[in-house]
């Protein structure tokens, strides 16, 4: 088991940061060139020479194109209309059609986005080029800089965050599974018939787990460290004072669970529900900024968003002590609750 | 309150919503008694144990183990009772030294006696010494069931309740848990045991026979075997279960 407590949460941090990403490269593109013009080479070049497309197949009809989206082989399909250079010669104006298979509404928008850019550059490239403007129209020029994570790096965005889902899985299986795995078997029977105080039961239970679950941590921050080169702009002996009492809150919600269970089965449903909803809307994956806002109100009290936050903040943008100081007391209340309800449910004589 | 008994119970009932388990049963244990609670599957004899454990709280009725109240006393009764259950309680994957140091521990026996008790019980289990490191997962039943015994004794409570502790026992490690049970009570402890075995009801001496939550018989296997005109305990339970 222990092993097991070590090596699965390695391998998640290896593979779900690689893996889970927002970054789209390698789309593939159909090409539909009724021109056949320089123009049309030109847009095509520019698709092609970029990082995020890759060229799947060039043919002479929309329909055919069509099926390999159908059979998933290509996302994006660029129609070029027979004229498309002459039109903007002798018009300005000339049209192409970008077709989407925007089955993932969020990759279509990504997509969408490259796709747009590549073209607007076309734009300029062909105004100079054939002068139908004569002098530049007047623009305003955005300068972009991206702080805290200058080079969009997904992998240092999502460590924190996969750190913050492994901690909260431990605590809540581990504590989850324990008491009702003892009710299973028939030893708790024997505890609840000792003298033994429920302080002394419940602090027996989950000290072990709470150690478990910061060394897990640690552990995690030194892989994200050395292996995917976080940053570390904030003190670690922050991050470990809020993950202290966090613990208390994920290891409370595990006792919490197993005291109104009466089977592994059960208790294992009733965690999987809460961590699915907590894991999800807790902004890891997606921005609680864009949540609904009666979903962003629940969040609130959703502890693996509050933590998440918090984490990120530390890491990324350094903050100090005072910034996540609301997060800590938040912390406090709700492990002292979840604790106090699971004192109370963990019952040495039935009524 | 009367001294003179250790376990006194007076219309004691547990029910289960619609259900009674245990119908106001009475009765009294002396100390240093081996008192047999007799009865089919389901008559009600877990349910009323686990009542006088302070496992459960009563429905109505009085009761004192130990001089202490069912109903509001249950830790004090704790601290001053043994209990093996049905099911094997031990912990399976500890050793056998880890499980005695662990309920010790929880009694608060000290390290010293601890070590001492520890010694004895293997010496008196005969648990060969290349045995005391393994995980109980890998001992033969009767042994385990020997040593859950000693265990619900370790800190020498003044009652020990003990729920089938026999079931699925040869009949050679039966007797030798029946010699362990004698000692224990030669030493001042009252013995409150379930069974289903009838030769083993002969060893106590008293047993009371439960049908359907009541007693429907209290004596000693001498009278009770009198009463009933039977040859053996075992023609006494039948009887007695089948209305006569």
């Amino acid at each position: 088991m222990i092993p097991l407590i070590f090596f699965m949460p390695v391998l998640q941090l290896l593979v779900l940061s690689n893996a889970a990403t927002y970054e789209i490269k390698n789309i593939k593109f159909n090409i539909v060139d009724y021109d056949q013009s320089h123009f049309s080479r030109e847009l095509i070049s520019k698709f092609t020479a970029s990082n995020y497309f890759v060229l799947n197949d060039v043919s002479f009809s929309v329909e055919n194109s069509e099926e390999s989206f159908k059979k998933n082989q290509a996302k994006l399909i660029i129609h070029i209309p027979k004229d498309f250079e002459k039109n903007f010669r002798s018009q300005g104006l000339s049209g192409v059609q970008l077709v989407i298979n925007a089955e993932d509404g969020s990759a279509a928008g990504i997509i969408n986005n490259y796709a747009l850019n590549i073209t607007r550059d076309l734009n300029i490239d062909m105004a100079v080029e054939s002068s139908v403007m004569p002098e530049p129209v007047p623009m305003i020029n955005i300068d972009y800089s991206n702080w805290y994570n200058s080079e969009l790096d997904y992998i240092t965005y999502m460590v924190p965050g996969i750190l913050v889902v492994l901690v909260t899985m431990i605590g809540t299986f581990l504590s989850g599974m324990n008491v009702v795995k003892e009710k299973e078997i028939g030893t708790i029977e024997q505890l609840n018939v000792s003298p033994i105080k429920k302080y002394q039961f419940i602090t027996g239970k989950l000290m072990p787990f709470w150690f478990i679950g910061i060394g897990e941590l640690a552990f995690g921050l030194l892989i994200g460290i050395i292996v995917f080169k976080i940053p570390m702009l904030g003190s670690p002996l922050i991050i470990f004072m809020l993950a202290s009492v966090y613990m208390f809150v994920v290891l409370g919600m595990g006792l919490l669970i197993s005291t109104l269970t009466n089977t592994q089965q059960q208790a294992m449903f009733i965690a999987w529900f809460f961590l699915v909803l907590f894991i999800l809307m807790g902004g890891i994956f997606t921005p609680v900024e864009s949540m609904p806002a009666w979903a962003q109100a629940i969040a609130y009290f959703n502890p693996v968003a509050q933590f998440n936050r918090a984490m990120r903040m530390i890491m990324l943008k350094g903050s100090g002590f005072k910034d996540v100081l609301p997060t800590l007391y938040f912390f406090i209340v709700y492990a002292s609750v979840m604790m106090s309800l699971a004192v109370w449910r963990y019952r040495k004589t039935e009524s | 309150m009367q001294n003179n008994f250790i376990i006194e119970s007076e219309n004691l009932t547990k029910k289960f919503g619609h259900f009674t388990a245990v119908d106001a049963i009475s009765f009294s244990v002396k100390p240093g008694e081996i008192f047999g609670f007799l009865g089919a599957n389901g008559a009600g004899k877990t349910t009323a144990m686990r009542m006088l454990c302070g496992l459960s709280i009563p429905t109505s009725g009085k009761a004192t183990v130990a001089g202490f109240d069912v109903y509001k006393q249950t830790e004090q009764i704790k601290k001053n009772i043994g209990y093996m259950s049905q099911k094997f309680s031990l912990y399976d994957d500890l050793t056998i030294t880890e499980n005695i140091n662990f309920y010790g521990g929880i009694y608060g026996l000290s390290k010293s006696k601890l070590k001492e008790k520890t010694e004895y019980l293997l010496d008196l289990l005969k648990i060969p010494e290349m045995h005391t490191g393994k995980l109980l997962v890998s001992l033969p039943l009767g042994w385990k069931q020997k040593l859950a015994f000693s265990v619900a004794i370790i800190h020498e409570p003044k009652i020990v309740f003990l729920d089938e502790p026999t079931g699925g026992v040869d009949p050679i490690t039966r007797r030798q848990f029946w010699d362990m049970i004698y000692e224990a009570s030669h030493n001042g402890v009252t013995v409150f045991v379930t069974t289903h075995y009838m030769d083993e009801a002969e060893y106590c001496n008293r047993v009371s026979m439960m049908v359907d939550g009541r007693i429907a018989s209290l004596d000693t296997p001498y009278n009770l075997k009198k009463e009933y005109n039977a040859g053996n305990m075992h023609e006494v339970f039948v009887k007695i279960a089948r209305g006569r």
